[in-house]
């Protein structure tokens, strides 16, 4: 089963990181993500950029709305997300604790199976 | 050790909206801060053993608030009743903080909060320190050493400033949109203010060079509560893509790095990715203004994979741009500039010429011209131009850099 992995965080303690700390905790997530990606189970993963640099377009009456700004004004922020293949969602889950364990700035994982429609990238 | 870091992290992040919260209660800086300092210390005592709790602000203003009401209680046996207004108003503070805490008092307290740190009678410097004090929560050791002043001095200065603020009333009433809009502007500067005096400090002082990411923060603290302002989408972008640059501002032995001398491959590219959407953004909204522009501008060298690459007639026009929006002798000292690389030295110097009353004591400004006059071959005139930068630099570093500059011109053996 393919799985996205969805960090939340509190994004003003996350983007308040020094360089140091920063490195420290992507060096631990990465030692976590290691052994997946050595068994092919880990797909593209991704950092968002803080929610101030994100747009939204609602549905309006006619013209869709351009909104400046996150979809939904929350305390926890969606951070980025982990695509992996793995088995169970046990995997998933055991996964997710050991990232959580290793990054003091996520409050939540969710972990949420997709469906692939373009694994290239492309439509056709 | 590491619980500590992480509810420092998180203390600091929640404080300008605590604090915003803590103000309005009870009207006065001082008891505000006092109460928000207790909420920190019970939080730092119970949130190891319990956890943070699911809303680390709504708890530090809680129990913030409620620390407040005890001392004044306490006080109150010793000396008068505070006024009624005082009083009333702390009942009203009983109401359920949740409710309060999704109203848009939120926006409020935080926008009031920096607004009083700019009251025009503030210089610079005071306006500064009491942001990084207030807003911030920076400890006044720490922004004392970003002065180099000492630490009584610093507090002084606080004290002072606090006071002044205080005199002038603090605006409790909820602002109309208006009044927010025109709050915006001088907010907009005291972030900006912070961010320079960070950015001038040279590459020896960390706690200076720490304001930039304070003053980043601060901006997408003020995007965040005010999503569609064009010009504060400019003010981040701006700054992140200046701060992008500051590995590479300075050599190794602390001396200036000049714009197109720096090693690109060093730039912060994800601060530089975060500016140019922050200013796609802004751009839809067809409302240019002075952040925006030197934002655009600065986007402009970011682009350039390599110096040579750089698109100077386009920072030509979006310098001219910037002389209409927000006229100065240094805006156009800039385009001049952007004219030599488009047009040629003479071209620049040409129009360099009327500048010199208004920028006279100005150090880039004879840094430039120095710079113009020795790629005309005006060797003589162009060491003289730099002898009067040097008589001008702020920092040893500047003086450094334009002897470095009359090195050269002697090399070119003109």
């Amino acid at each position: 089963m393919l799985y996205a992995i969805l960090c939340y965080a509190n994004e003003e303690t996350v983007f308040a990181w020094s360089k140091e700390e920063e490195a420290a905790v992507m060096g631990r997530l990465n030692a976590v993500q290691e052994p997946l990606a050595r068994a092919g189970k880990l797909g593209p993963t991704g950092r968002l950029m803080p929610t101030t640099a994100a747009t939204t377009v609602r549905k309006g009456k006619d013209e869709p709305l351009v909104i400046d700004g996150p979809f939904a004004e929350t305390k926890e922020a969606l951070l980025g997300f982990y695509t992996i293949d793995v088995e169970t969602l046990d995997e998933a889950i055991a996964f997710s604790k050991e990232l959580s364990a290793v990054n003091p700035g996520s409050t939540s994982y969710e972990i949420r199976p997709f469906y692939v429609f373009h694994p290239k990238g492309s439509p056709a | 050790m590491k619980d500590l870091a992480w509810i420092d992290l998180a203390l600091t992040a929640a404080r300008p909206q605590a604090m915003g919260a803590l103000l309005r209660y009870f009207r006065d800086l001082d008891t505000a801060e006092e109460a928000f300092q207790e909420a920190c210390l019970r939080a730092i005592r119970t949130w190891p053993d319990k956890g943070p709790p699911r809303d680390p602000t709504a708890w530090l203003i809680f129990v913030g608030r409620n620390s407040g009401v005890d001392q004044i209680r306490r006080t109150a046996r010793n000396t008068a009743l505070p006024d009624e207004e005082v009083l009333s108003d702390l009942s009203d503070a009983e109401a359920d903080m949740a409710e309060r805490l999704d109203g848009s008092h939120y926006r409020d307290d935080i926008l009031r909060l920096m607004f009083i740190c700019c009251h025009p009678d503030l210089p610079a410097t005071q306006q500064i320190a009491l942001a990084l004090r207030i807003v911030s929560g920076i400890s006044v050791a720490q922004i004392a050493r970003a002065f180099l002043v000492s630490e009584s001095a610093m507090e002084q200065r606080i004290t002072r400033a606090k006071a002044r603020v205080a005199k002038a009333g603090l605006p409790f009433e909820a602002p109309g949109a208006v009044e927010r809009t025109e709050r915006l502007g001088p907010v907009a500067a005291m972030i900006y203010l912070v961010f320079n005096e960070g950015y001038s400090a040279g590459a020896t002082n960390a706690d200076i060079a720490a304001l930039c990411g304070e003053a980043i923060r601060l901006a997408r603290l003020l995007l965040r509560i005010f999503p569609g302002e064009p010009e504060i989408m400019g003010l981040a972008a701006l700054m992140l893509l200046q701060h992008s640059r500051r590995d590479t501002r300075y050599d190794a032995a602390g001396q200036i790095v000049l714009l197109e001398e720096q090693d690109r491959s060093l730039w912060d590219r994800r601060q530089i990715e975060e500016a140019l959407a922050l200013l796609d953004k802004a751009i839809r909204h067809r409302q240019p203004g002075p952040y925006q522009v030197q934002a655009a501008i600065a986007a402009l060298h970011a682009r350039a994979a390599k110096a040579e690459d750089t698109d100077w007639s386009e920072i030509e026009l979006l310098y001219q741009l910037l002389e209409r929006l927000n006229p100065s002798p240094v805006v156009s000292l800039n385009r001049v500039v952007a004219i030599s690389k488009v047009r040629g030295a003479s071209e620049a110097l040409s129009m360099l010429e009327p500048l010199g009353e208004a920028l006279d004591g100005y150090f880039y400004f004879h840094g430039v011209k120095g710079a113009l006059l020795g790629q005309t071959g005006d060797t003589k005139e162009a060491r003289e131009a730099f002898g009067r930068a040097i008589a001008l630099a702020r920092s040893p570093a500047e003086a450094a850099h334009i002897r470095h500059e009359l090195d050269r011109l002697g090399e070119s053996g003109a």
